[in-house]
């Protein structure tokens, strides 16, 4: 029964969206299939990039030490541990929502909480093939200067967050929420 | 697409290597895979859901209108119509483009596109998922503060 109403719990927003496009086909039918339409580009998109993603992020939680991550982008790994952070997610590939697990993955395996949040910003931000498609439709110095400013904003913004959500906390920088 | 393909090669690859090289791990490594993308995938759902109907139910069109006016208070709306939206990168920047193009100005276009890729309202149950809500919270209006900041300095640095 517990498990069930977690189930429920979980597909609630899924449930409630159902709902919506099936109350919206009677009064405008067009605006609701091409909400169905959109959604399912959506998804397309998903299913396409979630699976690698998902194997390489098992594949880092069965492989790679403890160790090898806490060198690189642990509590001391510092402005190192910084760039390797940015340098890892501009590599990457796929909407900023594939680089939760990749980020939650790595905090498990003993991650910098401030690397985290700047490894998830550069990945939302600055990933080189997004950047050469923004040089080609807004030109170099658009993209150059959006980079040149989105690059501090986002350390600082992981430093802050590190602060803040550790500010009263006795845990030390360990961010070990589950497990 | 191109990218796409070597991720998928990439993780191929590897699952091969792993797989020839310990078979338990290899096995470990799947179900991790597994349970990390079925745990992801009912919240996914409502959200791509979501985002589809926003999307049908406020076109292109009406965004491209809120460009016209460049005083704080339309940079403002621009900017949390672009923390809510969530639009893949080849509709993105086409769209920045021709508003450009259009003559919309500088801070407004940076202000959108900035918050658009760094604020994930929509994504936000995904990411309190993983992260938690107070997470979530800070990294999200820390980046919307920084994005306006960024869209600002753009405005006055750029013609």
């Amino acid at each position: 029964m517990r498990a069930y109403r977690a189930l429920l719990k979980k597909y609630a927003l899924f449930g409630v969206v159902v709902a919506a496009d099936l109350l919206l086909r009677r009064h405008s039918p067009q605006v609701s299939a091409l909400a169905v339409k959109n959604s399912l580009s959506y998804l397309a998109e998903m299913l396409l990039f979630l699976p690698p993603i998902m194997v390489l992020v098992g594949l880092l939680d069965a492989w790679v030490p403890r160790e090898v991550v806490e060198k690189n982008v642990g509590p001391r790994s510092g402005a190192r541990g910084v760039a390797i952070s940015i340098l890892a997610a501009t590599a990457a590939a796929g909407p900023l929502y594939a680089g939760f697990p990749v980020a939650d993955a790595l905090l498990k395996k003993g991650c910098r909480l401030a690397n985290a949040v700047i490894f998830l910003g550069a990945w939302a931000t600055i990933k080189i093939p997004m950047l050469l498609m923004e040089v080609k439709f807004v030109g170099w110095a658009f993209a150059l200067w959006r980079l040149a400013l989105t690059l501090p904003a986002i350390i600082i913004t992981g430093y802050l967050v590190e602060r803040i959500l550790q500010a009263g906390s006795w845990e030390g920088i360990c961010f070990c929420r589950r497990e | 697409m191109v990218f796409n393909a070597v991720l998928y090669a990439l993780a191929l690859a590897l699952l091969v290597f792993s797989y020839l090289k310990d078979k338990r791990k290899t096995k470990k490594a799947l179900t991790v895979a597994w349970k990390s993308f079925s745990n992801l995938l009912p919240t996914m759902l409502g959200i791509i859901g979501l985002l589809g109907l926003m999307l049908a139910a406020v076109p292109r069109e009406a965004i491209s209108g809120l460009f016209g006016r460049d005083n704080p208070g339309g940079i403002f709306l621009i900017s949390l119509v672009g923390a809510v939206t969530l639009m893949p990168a080849f509709i993105a920047f086409p769209l920045a483009g021709s508003l450009l193009a259009a003559g919309a100005g500088v801070t407004a276009v940076a202000c959108f596109m900035t918050t658009l890729l760094m604020v994930g309202v929509l994504t936000a149950p995904a990411e309190a998922a993983y992260f938690g809500r107070r997470f979530t919270f800070w990294r999200n209006a820390l980046g919307f503060a920084f994005a306006l900041a960024i869209g600002y300095l753009m405005g006055v640095i750029l013609p």
